[in-house]
Protein backbone atom coordinates (compact mmCIF):
# COMPACT_ATOMS: atom_id res chain seq x y z
CA UNK A 1 0.00 0.00 0.00
CA UNK A 2 2.61 2.49 1.00
CA UNK A 3 4.97 1.24 -1.74
CA UNK A 4 2.20 2.01 -3.97
CA UNK A 5 1.53 5.28 -2.96
CA UNK A 6 4.99 6.49 -2.93
CA UNK A 7 5.94 4.62 -6.12
CA UNK A 8 2.75 6.78 -7.78
CA UNK A 9 3.71 10.37 -6.07
CA UNK A 10 7.33 9.50 -7.30
CA UNK A 11 6.08 9.21 -11.02
CA UNK A 12 3.87 11.98 -11.05
CA UNK A 13 7.06 14.11 -9.68
CA UNK A 14 8.86 13.01 -12.77
CA UNK A 15 5.84 14.36 -14.63
CA UNK A 16 6.18 17.19 -12.86
CA UNK A 17 9.91 17.65 -13.76
CA UNK A 18 8.41 17.35 -17.38
CA UNK A 19 5.91 19.55 -17.08
CA UNK A 20 8.50 22.30 -15.68
CA UNK A 21 10.62 21.78 -18.58
CA UNK A 22 7.91 22.69 -20.95
CA UNK A 23 6.82 25.78 -18.29
CA UNK A 24 10.90 27.16 -18.95
CA UNK A 25 11.02 26.28 -22.60
CA UNK A 26 7.82 28.11 -22.69
CA UNK A 27 9.20 31.20 -21.07
CA UNK A 28 12.31 31.04 -22.86
CA UNK A 29 10.68 30.56 -26.65
CA UNK A 30 8.41 33.72 -25.37
CA UNK A 31 10.82 36.03 -24.83
CA UNK A 32 11.04 36.49 -28.47
CA UNK A 33 8.73 37.32 -31.23
CA UNK A 34 9.39 34.57 -34.06
CA UNK A 35 9.27 32.03 -31.35
CA UNK A 36 6.58 33.11 -29.08
CA UNK A 37 3.64 31.32 -30.39
CA UNK A 38 5.06 28.03 -30.27
CA UNK A 39 6.90 28.83 -26.72
CA UNK A 40 3.13 29.64 -25.35
CA UNK A 41 1.65 26.26 -27.22
CA UNK A 42 5.01 24.64 -25.39
CA UNK A 43 4.06 26.13 -22.12
CA UNK A 44 0.51 25.09 -22.04
CA UNK A 45 1.45 21.61 -22.65
CA UNK A 46 4.02 21.86 -19.20
CA UNK A 47 0.44 23.12 -17.55
CA UNK A 48 -1.45 20.29 -19.21
CA UNK A 49 0.86 17.59 -18.27
CA UNK A 50 1.02 19.24 -14.53
CA UNK A 51 -2.73 19.40 -14.05
CA UNK A 52 -3.19 16.11 -16.03
CA UNK A 53 -0.63 14.36 -13.78
CA UNK A 54 -2.64 15.66 -10.37
CA UNK A 55 -5.65 14.01 -11.27
CA UNK A 56 -4.34 10.59 -11.12
CA UNK A 57 -1.88 11.71 -8.29
CA UNK A 58 -2.76 9.36 -4.96
CA UNK A 59 -4.29 12.45 -2.68
CA UNK A 60 -6.46 13.62 -5.23
CA UNK A 61 -9.99 12.82 -4.76
CA UNK A 62 -13.50 14.27 -5.10
CA UNK A 63 -13.48 14.15 -8.23
CA UNK A 64 -17.01 16.24 -8.90
CA UNK A 65 -15.76 18.89 -6.69
CA UNK A 66 -12.67 19.16 -8.97
CA UNK A 67 -14.65 18.64 -12.13
CA UNK A 68 -17.41 20.93 -10.89
CA UNK A 69 -14.33 23.90 -10.50
CA UNK A 70 -12.43 23.89 -13.48
CA UNK A 71 -15.85 23.29 -15.35
CA UNK A 72 -16.65 26.53 -14.21
CA UNK A 73 -13.39 28.26 -14.53
CA UNK A 74 -12.88 26.98 -17.85
CA UNK A 75 -16.28 28.60 -19.20
CA UNK A 76 -15.64 31.83 -17.52
CA UNK A 77 -11.70 31.60 -18.88
CA UNK A 78 -12.33 30.83 -22.95
CA UNK A 79 -15.73 33.27 -22.39
CA UNK A 80 -13.53 36.08 -21.16
CA UNK A 81 -10.49 35.38 -23.45
CA UNK A 82 -12.13 35.37 -26.35
CA UNK A 83 -14.66 38.37 -26.23
CA UNK A 84 -12.39 40.68 -24.91
CA UNK A 85 -11.58 43.66 -26.83
CA UNK A 86 -7.93 43.63 -28.16
CA UNK A 87 -7.95 47.39 -25.78
CA UNK A 88 -9.37 45.88 -22.97
CA UNK A 89 -6.28 43.31 -23.01
CA UNK A 90 -4.14 44.81 -20.08
CA UNK A 91 -7.10 45.07 -17.76
CA UNK A 92 -8.19 41.29 -18.64
CA UNK A 93 -4.57 40.20 -17.60
CA UNK A 94 -4.46 42.35 -14.41
CA UNK A 95 -7.73 40.07 -13.47
CA UNK A 96 -6.48 36.59 -14.57
CA UNK A 97 -3.66 37.75 -12.19
CA UNK A 98 -5.51 38.84 -9.35
CA UNK A 99 -7.62 35.02 -9.36
CA UNK A 100 -4.09 33.20 -9.53
CA UNK A 101 -3.04 34.87 -6.32
CA UNK A 102 -6.89 34.99 -5.00
CA UNK A 103 -5.99 31.27 -5.36
CA UNK A 104 -2.76 30.60 -3.77
CA UNK A 105 -4.55 32.57 -1.09
CA UNK A 106 -7.30 30.56 -0.39
CA UNK A 107 -5.03 27.54 -0.64
CA UNK A 108 -3.21 28.42 2.39
CA UNK A 109 -6.26 29.59 4.26
CA UNK A 110 -8.08 26.08 3.43
CA UNK A 111 -4.78 23.60 4.45
CA UNK A 112 -4.69 26.25 7.61
CA UNK A 113 -7.90 25.12 8.73
CA UNK A 114 -7.19 21.40 7.85
CA UNK A 115 -4.87 20.87 9.82
CA UNK A 116 -4.94 23.67 12.72
CA UNK A 117 -7.15 21.67 14.85
CA UNK A 118 -4.43 18.78 15.27
CA UNK A 119 -1.34 21.56 16.02
CA UNK A 120 1.37 18.73 15.41
CA UNK A 121 0.33 18.47 12.41
CA UNK A 122 1.97 22.00 11.06
CA UNK A 123 5.57 22.05 10.89
CA UNK A 124 7.73 25.67 10.48
CA UNK A 125 7.83 25.70 7.31
CA UNK A 126 4.23 25.06 5.90
CA UNK A 127 3.75 27.62 8.94
CA UNK A 128 5.65 30.41 7.35
CA UNK A 129 5.03 29.25 3.76
CA UNK A 130 1.49 29.56 3.97
CA UNK A 131 1.06 32.62 5.51
CA UNK A 132 3.28 34.26 3.14
CA UNK A 133 1.13 33.05 0.50
CA UNK A 134 -2.18 34.05 2.19
CA UNK A 135 -0.57 37.76 2.72
CA UNK A 136 0.93 37.91 -0.55
CA UNK A 137 -1.41 36.36 -2.50
CA UNK A 138 -4.05 38.31 -0.73
CA UNK A 139 -2.24 42.17 -2.11
CA UNK A 140 -2.19 40.85 -5.54
CA UNK A 141 -6.02 40.01 -5.66
CA UNK A 142 -7.37 43.01 -4.26
CA UNK A 143 -4.46 45.12 -6.02
CA UNK A 144 -5.17 44.05 -9.22
CA UNK A 145 -9.05 44.33 -8.89
CA UNK A 146 -7.69 47.83 -8.20
CA UNK A 147 -5.71 47.84 -11.16
CA UNK A 148 -8.68 46.87 -12.94
CA UNK A 149 -10.89 48.98 -11.83
CA UNK A 150 -8.81 51.95 -13.40
CA UNK A 151 -7.51 50.54 -16.11
CA UNK A 152 -11.61 49.95 -17.59
CA UNK A 153 -12.64 53.47 -15.95
CA UNK A 154 -14.33 52.27 -13.05
CA UNK A 155 -12.16 53.89 -10.77
CA UNK A 156 -10.33 57.49 -11.52
CA UNK A 157 -6.90 56.62 -13.41
CA UNK A 158 -5.43 59.38 -11.44
CA UNK A 159 -3.39 58.52 -8.18
CA UNK A 160 -5.80 58.87 -5.57
CA UNK A 161 -3.95 60.23 -2.61
CA UNK A 162 -4.67 61.42 0.97
CA UNK A 163 -2.68 62.95 3.96
CA UNK A 164 -0.09 60.38 5.76
CA UNK A 165 -0.96 57.84 3.72
CA UNK A 166 2.35 55.84 4.28
CA UNK A 167 2.12 55.63 7.68
CA UNK A 168 -1.20 54.35 7.39
CA UNK A 169 -0.05 51.73 4.86
CA UNK A 170 3.33 50.88 7.11
CA UNK A 171 0.70 50.72 9.75
CA UNK A 172 -1.65 47.99 7.90
CA UNK A 173 1.35 46.29 6.48
CA UNK A 174 2.92 45.96 9.92
CA UNK A 175 -0.75 44.68 11.29
CA UNK A 176 -1.00 42.16 8.25
CA UNK A 177 2.52 40.69 9.88
CA UNK A 178 1.21 40.63 13.05
CA UNK A 179 -1.63 39.21 12.68
CA UNK A 180 0.56 36.81 10.34
CA UNK A 181 2.71 35.96 13.38
CA UNK A 182 -0.62 35.25 16.02
CA UNK A 183 -1.96 33.19 13.20
CA UNK A 184 1.32 31.25 13.11
CA UNK A 185 2.02 30.64 16.99
CA UNK A 186 -1.56 30.52 17.97
CA UNK A 187 -3.12 28.47 14.90
CA UNK A 188 -6.18 30.27 15.30
CA UNK A 189 -8.17 30.84 12.63
CA UNK A 190 -9.35 34.09 13.14
CA UNK A 191 -5.87 35.65 13.07
CA UNK A 192 -5.87 34.47 9.36
CA UNK A 193 -9.00 35.86 8.63
CA UNK A 194 -7.39 39.10 10.18
CA UNK A 195 -4.27 38.29 8.37
CA UNK A 196 -6.48 38.18 5.13
CA UNK A 197 -8.87 41.13 5.78
CA UNK A 198 -5.79 43.43 6.29
CA UNK A 199 -3.93 42.20 3.63
CA UNK A 200 -6.65 42.68 0.80
CA UNK A 201 -7.34 46.13 2.37
CA UNK A 202 -3.46 47.06 1.76
CA UNK A 203 -3.45 45.88 -1.97
CA UNK A 204 -5.82 48.14 -2.33
CA UNK A 205 -4.17 50.85 -0.36
CA UNK A 206 -0.91 49.84 -2.26
CA UNK A 207 -2.58 50.53 -6.13
CA UNK A 208 -4.90 53.19 -5.36
CA UNK A 209 -1.78 56.13 -5.38
CA UNK A 210 -0.59 54.67 -8.68
CA UNK A 211 -0.94 56.87 -11.81
CA UNK A 212 -2.76 55.04 -14.71
CA UNK A 213 0.61 55.91 -16.52
CA UNK A 214 2.37 53.44 -14.32
CA UNK A 215 0.04 50.69 -14.10
CA UNK A 216 2.00 48.59 -17.00
CA UNK A 217 4.66 48.13 -13.89
CA UNK A 218 2.05 47.78 -11.62
CA UNK A 219 0.74 44.77 -13.46
CA UNK A 220 3.93 43.48 -14.18
CA UNK A 221 4.87 43.81 -10.43
CA UNK A 222 1.35 41.79 -9.06
CA UNK A 223 2.57 39.43 -11.76
CA UNK A 224 5.46 38.74 -9.70
CA UNK A 225 3.34 38.67 -6.79
CA UNK A 226 0.94 36.30 -7.74
CA UNK A 227 4.22 33.98 -8.83
CA UNK A 228 5.69 34.16 -5.50
CA UNK A 229 2.09 33.21 -3.68
CA UNK A 230 1.76 30.24 -5.77
CA UNK A 231 5.66 29.32 -5.24
CA UNK A 232 5.15 29.81 -1.26
CA UNK A 233 1.87 27.63 -1.58
CA UNK A 234 3.73 25.03 -3.49
CA UNK A 235 5.96 25.08 -0.27
CA UNK A 236 2.79 24.71 1.92
CA UNK A 237 1.77 21.51 0.11
CA UNK A 238 5.47 20.12 -0.42
CA UNK A 239 4.09 20.23 -4.59
CA UNK A 240 7.53 20.68 -6.95
CA UNK A 241 5.20 21.90 -9.74
CA UNK A 242 3.88 25.03 -7.88
CA UNK A 243 7.10 25.56 -6.42
CA UNK A 244 9.06 25.40 -9.83
CA UNK A 245 6.14 27.39 -11.40
CA UNK A 246 5.68 30.14 -8.88
CA UNK A 247 9.29 30.77 -8.57
CA UNK A 248 9.99 30.84 -12.48
CA UNK A 249 7.03 33.47 -12.54
CA UNK A 250 8.16 35.44 -9.49
CA UNK A 251 11.77 35.99 -10.84
CA UNK A 252 10.78 36.81 -14.72
CA UNK A 253 8.41 39.33 -13.29
CA UNK A 254 10.52 40.89 -11.04
CA UNK A 255 13.25 41.35 -13.75
CA UNK A 256 10.82 42.78 -15.97
CA UNK A 257 9.24 45.36 -13.40
CA UNK A 258 12.69 46.15 -12.99
CA UNK A 259 13.55 46.83 -16.32
CA UNK A 260 10.43 49.17 -16.75
CA UNK A 261 11.36 50.71 -14.02
CA UNK A 262 14.93 51.46 -15.71
CA UNK A 263 12.99 52.62 -18.78
CA UNK A 264 11.28 55.29 -16.78
CA UNK A 265 14.48 55.70 -15.08
CA UNK A 266 12.72 55.63 -11.54
CA UNK A 267 13.34 53.04 -9.13
CA UNK A 268 10.55 50.55 -8.55
CA UNK A 269 10.00 52.39 -5.00
CA UNK A 270 9.22 55.79 -6.51
CA UNK A 271 6.25 53.80 -8.67
CA UNK A 272 4.69 52.35 -6.27
CA UNK A 273 5.09 54.90 -3.07
CA UNK A 274 5.76 57.62 -5.12
CA UNK A 275 1.88 58.76 -6.04
CA UNK A 276 3.89 59.99 -9.27
CA UNK A 277 1.81 62.60 -10.84
CA UNK A 278 0.01 63.83 -7.54
CA UNK A 279 -0.48 67.75 -8.31
CA UNK A 280 1.47 70.03 -6.56
CA UNK A 281 -0.42 70.43 -3.09
CA UNK A 282 -2.72 74.14 -3.80
CA UNK A 283 -4.17 72.58 -6.61
CA UNK A 284 -3.25 72.19 -10.07
CA UNK A 285 -2.14 76.08 -9.56
CA UNK A 286 1.74 75.19 -11.27
CA UNK A 287 -0.60 73.60 -14.13
CA UNK A 288 -2.49 76.38 -14.56
CA UNK A 289 -0.05 79.43 -14.41
CA UNK A 290 2.19 77.07 -17.39
CA UNK A 291 -0.79 77.16 -19.59
CA UNK A 292 -2.08 80.20 -19.12
CA UNK A 293 0.99 82.06 -20.06
CA UNK A 294 1.25 79.92 -23.77
CA UNK A 295 -0.73 79.27 -26.72
CA UNK A 296 -1.35 75.90 -28.51
CA UNK A 297 -1.81 75.80 -32.07
CA UNK A 298 -5.23 74.39 -33.73
CA UNK A 299 -4.96 72.99 -37.17
CA UNK A 300 -6.99 71.11 -39.33
CA UNK A 301 -7.29 68.02 -41.05
CA UNK A 302 -6.80 69.01 -44.50
CA UNK A 303 -3.93 70.68 -43.58
CA UNK A 304 -2.31 68.10 -41.92
CA UNK A 305 -3.22 66.09 -44.60
CA UNK A 306 -1.50 68.01 -47.19
CA UNK A 307 1.50 68.42 -44.97
CA UNK A 308 1.84 64.37 -44.42
CA UNK A 309 0.93 63.72 -48.03
CA UNK A 310 4.10 65.77 -49.55
CA UNK A 311 6.49 64.59 -46.49
CA UNK A 312 9.54 62.41 -46.68
CA UNK A 313 9.31 60.64 -44.07
CA UNK A 314 7.05 60.44 -41.13
CA UNK A 315 7.12 58.67 -37.63
CA UNK A 316 3.76 57.81 -36.54
CA UNK A 317 4.03 57.87 -32.09
CA UNK A 318 0.93 55.60 -31.02
CA UNK A 319 0.04 56.18 -27.34
CA UNK A 320 -2.96 55.46 -25.08
CA UNK A 321 -5.51 56.98 -26.81
CA UNK A 322 -4.89 55.26 -29.74
CA UNK A 323 -6.17 52.18 -27.74
CA UNK A 324 -8.66 53.89 -26.04
CA UNK A 325 -10.34 55.66 -29.49
CA UNK A 326 -9.53 51.61 -31.49
CA UNK A 327 -7.69 53.72 -34.25
CA UNK A 328 -4.88 51.12 -34.97
CA UNK A 329 -7.06 50.23 -38.48
CA UNK A 330 -7.26 53.45 -39.30
CA UNK A 331 -3.79 54.29 -38.80
CA UNK A 332 -2.55 51.45 -40.96
CA UNK A 333 -4.84 52.71 -43.99
CA UNK A 334 -3.09 55.93 -43.20
CA UNK A 335 0.48 55.18 -42.94
CA UNK A 336 -0.18 52.51 -46.38
CA UNK A 337 -1.78 55.74 -48.42
CA UNK A 338 1.42 57.25 -47.28
CA UNK A 339 3.47 54.80 -48.54
CA UNK A 340 1.87 54.45 -51.84
CA UNK A 341 3.22 57.87 -51.96
CA UNK A 342 6.44 57.56 -51.67
CA UNK A 343 6.11 58.68 -48.08
CA UNK A 344 8.35 56.79 -45.77
CA UNK A 345 6.72 55.69 -42.26
CA UNK A 346 8.15 54.02 -39.43
CA UNK A 347 6.59 53.63 -36.10
CA UNK A 348 7.79 54.40 -32.61
CA UNK A 349 7.22 52.60 -29.57
CA UNK A 350 8.01 53.92 -26.04
CA UNK A 351 8.51 50.89 -23.70
CA UNK A 352 5.97 52.44 -21.09
CA UNK A 353 3.16 53.28 -24.30
CA UNK A 354 0.18 52.58 -23.11
CA UNK A 355 -1.16 50.36 -19.96
CA UNK A 356 0.62 47.19 -20.62
CA UNK A 357 4.32 45.62 -21.66
CA UNK A 358 4.11 45.33 -25.48
CA UNK A 359 0.14 46.97 -25.82
CA UNK A 360 0.79 49.05 -29.16
CA UNK A 361 2.86 46.39 -30.43
CA UNK A 362 -0.12 44.01 -29.71
CA UNK A 363 -2.64 46.99 -31.40
CA UNK A 364 -0.86 47.38 -34.39
CA UNK A 365 0.08 43.83 -34.88
CA UNK A 366 -4.03 43.45 -34.58
CA UNK A 367 -3.91 45.99 -37.76
CA UNK A 368 -1.30 43.80 -39.48
CA UNK A 369 1.31 46.88 -39.71
CA UNK A 370 4.53 45.18 -40.70
CA UNK A 371 6.61 44.27 -38.53
CA UNK A 372 10.33 46.41 -39.65
CA UNK A 373 8.22 49.67 -39.13
CA UNK A 374 8.14 49.43 -35.43
CA UNK A 375 11.07 51.14 -34.08
CA UNK A 376 11.57 51.12 -30.18
CA UNK A 377 12.85 54.41 -28.23
CA UNK A 378 16.48 53.32 -28.87
CA UNK A 379 15.97 53.42 -32.55
CA UNK A 380 13.28 56.06 -33.65
CA UNK A 381 15.43 58.66 -32.11
CA UNK A 382 18.34 59.34 -33.91
CA UNK A 383 15.76 59.05 -37.05
CA UNK A 384 13.36 62.19 -35.78
CA UNK A 385 15.85 64.67 -36.78
CA UNK A 386 15.35 63.35 -40.52
CA UNK A 387 11.46 63.23 -39.94
CA UNK A 388 9.35 65.71 -41.63
CA UNK A 389 6.47 65.15 -39.61
CA UNK A 390 5.86 63.20 -36.54
CA UNK A 391 2.93 62.22 -36.11
CA UNK A 392 1.36 61.72 -32.29
CA UNK A 393 -1.71 59.84 -31.97
CA UNK A 394 -3.01 59.31 -28.54
CA UNK A 395 0.67 59.91 -26.67
CA UNK A 396 1.51 62.33 -23.99
CA UNK A 397 4.10 61.92 -21.38
CA UNK A 398 6.55 59.73 -23.48
CA UNK A 399 7.48 62.88 -25.95
CA UNK A 400 7.09 65.72 -23.05
CA UNK A 401 10.39 67.38 -23.38
CA UNK A 402 10.36 68.39 -19.93
CA UNK A 403 12.07 65.31 -19.44
CA UNK A 404 15.05 66.64 -20.50
CA UNK A 405 15.20 70.10 -19.89
CA UNK A 406 13.18 70.41 -16.79
CA UNK A 407 14.55 69.20 -13.66
CA UNK A 408 11.48 70.53 -11.91
CA UNK A 409 9.25 68.48 -14.00
CA UNK A 410 8.04 64.84 -12.36
CA UNK A 411 8.93 63.19 -15.61
CA UNK A 412 12.46 64.17 -15.51
CA UNK A 413 15.10 61.93 -16.44
CA UNK A 414 12.49 59.87 -17.68
CA UNK A 415 13.82 58.36 -21.26
CA UNK A 416 11.22 59.90 -23.80
CA UNK A 417 10.76 60.06 -28.03
CA UNK A 418 12.75 62.99 -29.19
CA UNK A 419 9.67 63.98 -31.18
CA UNK A 420 10.38 67.45 -30.78
CA UNK A 421 13.11 67.50 -32.87
CA UNK A 422 11.01 66.61 -36.30
CA UNK A 423 10.78 69.58 -38.79
CA UNK A 424 6.43 69.39 -37.72
CA UNK A 425 4.89 68.06 -35.11
CA UNK A 426 1.22 67.21 -34.98
CA UNK A 427 -0.82 66.22 -31.88
CA UNK A 428 -3.48 64.14 -32.28
CA UNK A 429 -5.62 64.78 -28.70
CA UNK A 430 -8.89 64.45 -27.38
CA UNK A 431 -8.36 67.87 -25.67
CA UNK A 432 -5.85 69.88 -23.56
CA UNK A 433 -6.02 67.82 -20.86
CA UNK A 434 -2.74 66.62 -18.95
CA UNK A 435 -1.88 63.08 -19.27
CA UNK A 436 -2.65 60.31 -16.76
CA UNK A 437 1.25 61.64 -15.10
CA UNK A 438 -1.17 65.46 -14.51
CA UNK A 439 2.23 66.69 -16.04
CA UNK A 440 1.58 69.70 -18.47
CA UNK A 441 3.26 68.76 -22.00
CA UNK A 442 5.84 71.78 -23.42
CA UNK A 443 6.09 69.93 -26.71
CA UNK A 444 2.47 71.45 -27.37
CA UNK A 445 3.68 75.17 -27.17
CA UNK A 446 6.28 74.78 -29.35
CA UNK A 447 6.04 76.71 -32.00
CA UNK A 448 6.28 73.97 -34.49
CA UNK A 449 3.76 71.89 -33.26
CA UNK A 450 -0.05 72.18 -34.13
CA UNK A 451 -2.78 70.31 -32.24
CA UNK A 452 -5.81 68.04 -34.21
CA UNK A 453 -8.75 67.98 -31.46
CA UNK A 454 -11.17 65.28 -31.57
CA UNK A 455 -11.34 61.59 -31.08
CA UNK A 456 -8.08 59.77 -32.83
CA UNK A 457 -9.95 57.90 -34.74
CA UNK A 458 -12.22 59.98 -36.31
CA UNK A 459 -9.28 62.28 -36.88
CA UNK A 460 -7.32 59.43 -38.27
CA UNK A 461 -10.01 59.05 -40.95
CA UNK A 462 -10.06 62.63 -41.66
CA UNK A 463 -6.68 62.37 -42.45
CA UNK A 464 -7.42 59.54 -44.72
CA UNK A 465 -9.62 61.02 -46.78
CA UNK A 466 -7.53 64.45 -46.84
CA UNK A 467 -4.68 62.52 -48.23
CA UNK A 468 -7.00 60.66 -50.92
CA UNK A 469 -8.29 64.38 -51.84
CA UNK A 470 -4.73 65.63 -52.43
CA UNK A 471 -3.98 63.06 -55.00
CA UNK B 1 4.49 39.06 -19.81
CA UNK B 2 1.24 37.66 -20.64
CA UNK B 3 2.21 34.20 -21.04
CA UNK B 4 4.19 34.16 -17.59
CA UNK B 5 0.36 35.38 -16.27
CA UNK B 6 -0.58 32.44 -17.47
CA UNK B 7 1.89 30.33 -15.95
CA UNK B 8 1.62 31.07 -12.42
CA UNK B 9 -1.93 29.71 -12.86
CA UNK B 10 0.33 26.64 -11.38
CA UNK B 11 -2.02 27.30 -8.54
CA UNK B 12 -4.15 24.97 -9.82
CA UNK B 13 -2.46 21.41 -9.12
CA UNK B 14 -2.63 23.09 -5.65
CA UNK B 15 -6.09 24.05 -5.69
CA UNK B 16 -6.99 20.53 -7.18
CA UNK B 17 -4.98 18.78 -3.99
CA UNK B 18 -6.56 20.97 -1.38
CA UNK B 19 -10.07 19.82 -2.65
CA UNK B 20 -8.51 16.30 -2.56
CA UNK B 21 -7.38 16.69 0.72
CA UNK B 22 -10.29 18.96 2.29
CA UNK B 23 -12.34 17.52 5.27
CA UNK B 24 -14.76 19.88 6.43
CA UNK B 25 -17.47 22.03 4.11
CA UNK B 26 -15.72 25.13 4.48
CA UNK B 27 -12.82 24.10 3.33
CA UNK B 28 -14.46 22.40 0.00
CA UNK B 29 -15.84 25.58 -0.73
CA UNK B 30 -12.34 27.69 -0.06
CA UNK B 31 -11.12 24.56 -2.69
CA UNK B 32 -13.70 25.09 -5.14
CA UNK B 33 -13.15 28.94 -5.16
CA UNK B 34 -9.52 28.16 -5.33
CA UNK B 35 -10.13 25.67 -8.62
CA UNK B 36 -12.53 28.43 -10.39
CA UNK B 37 -9.76 31.27 -9.92
CA UNK B 38 -6.98 28.80 -10.72
CA UNK B 39 -8.58 27.40 -13.68
CA UNK B 40 -9.64 31.20 -15.01
CA UNK B 41 -6.12 32.33 -14.22
CA UNK B 42 -4.94 29.11 -16.77
CA UNK B 43 -7.58 29.19 -19.65
CA UNK B 44 -7.90 32.60 -20.04
CA UNK B 45 -3.88 33.51 -19.88
CA UNK B 46 -3.47 30.96 -22.42
CA UNK B 47 -6.01 31.95 -24.54
CA UNK B 48 -5.65 35.74 -24.63
CA UNK B 49 -1.32 35.87 -25.03
CA UNK B 50 -2.44 33.06 -27.99
CA UNK B 51 -4.83 35.35 -29.53
CA UNK B 52 -2.25 38.43 -29.11
CA UNK B 53 0.03 35.90 -31.00
CA UNK B 54 -1.95 35.14 -33.24
CA UNK B 55 -2.08 39.05 -35.06
CA UNK B 56 1.75 38.78 -34.93
CA UNK B 57 1.92 36.00 -36.85
CA UNK B 58 -0.79 37.20 -39.66
CA UNK B 59 1.33 40.11 -39.81
CA UNK B 60 4.53 38.26 -40.41
CA UNK B 61 3.77 35.66 -42.31
CA UNK B 62 4.07 37.54 -45.81
CA UNK B 63 7.57 38.99 -44.98
CA UNK B 64 9.02 35.75 -42.85
CA UNK B 65 12.21 35.55 -45.02
CA UNK B 66 13.03 39.24 -43.89
CA UNK B 67 12.97 37.74 -40.45
CA UNK B 68 16.45 38.14 -38.76
CA UNK B 69 17.07 35.47 -36.09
Amino acid sequence: MTLTLALTRGEVNLAYVAAAVGLILGIKRLSSPRTARSGNVIAATGMAIAVGFTLVHPDVHRYWLIGAGIGVGTIIGVISARTVRMTAMPQMVALFNGVGGGAAALIAAAEFHRLAPDPGNIDAQTVVAGMFSALIGSISFSGSLVAFGKLQELLPGRPITFPAQHVVNAALFAGCAAAAGLAATSEQGVWLVVLVGGALLFGVMLVLPIGGADMPVVISFLNAFTGLSAASAGFVLSNDALIIGGTLVGASGTLLTILMGQAMNRSLANVLFGAFGTRPAGGGVAVDVSTDGKMARETTAEDVAVMLAYARQVIIVPGYGLAVAQAQHATRELADLLEQRGVKVKYAIHPVAGRMPGHMNVLLAEANVPYPQLYDMEDANPEFLRTDVALVIGANDVTNPAARSNPESPLYGMPILNVDQAANVVVLKRSMNPGFAGVDNELYYDPKTAMLFGDAKSSVEKLVAGIKAVS
Amino acid sequence: MSGTNAIHGIVLVGAMLVAGSATSGLEQVLAFVALVFGTVNVVGGFLVTDRMLEMFKQRRSPDASEEQP
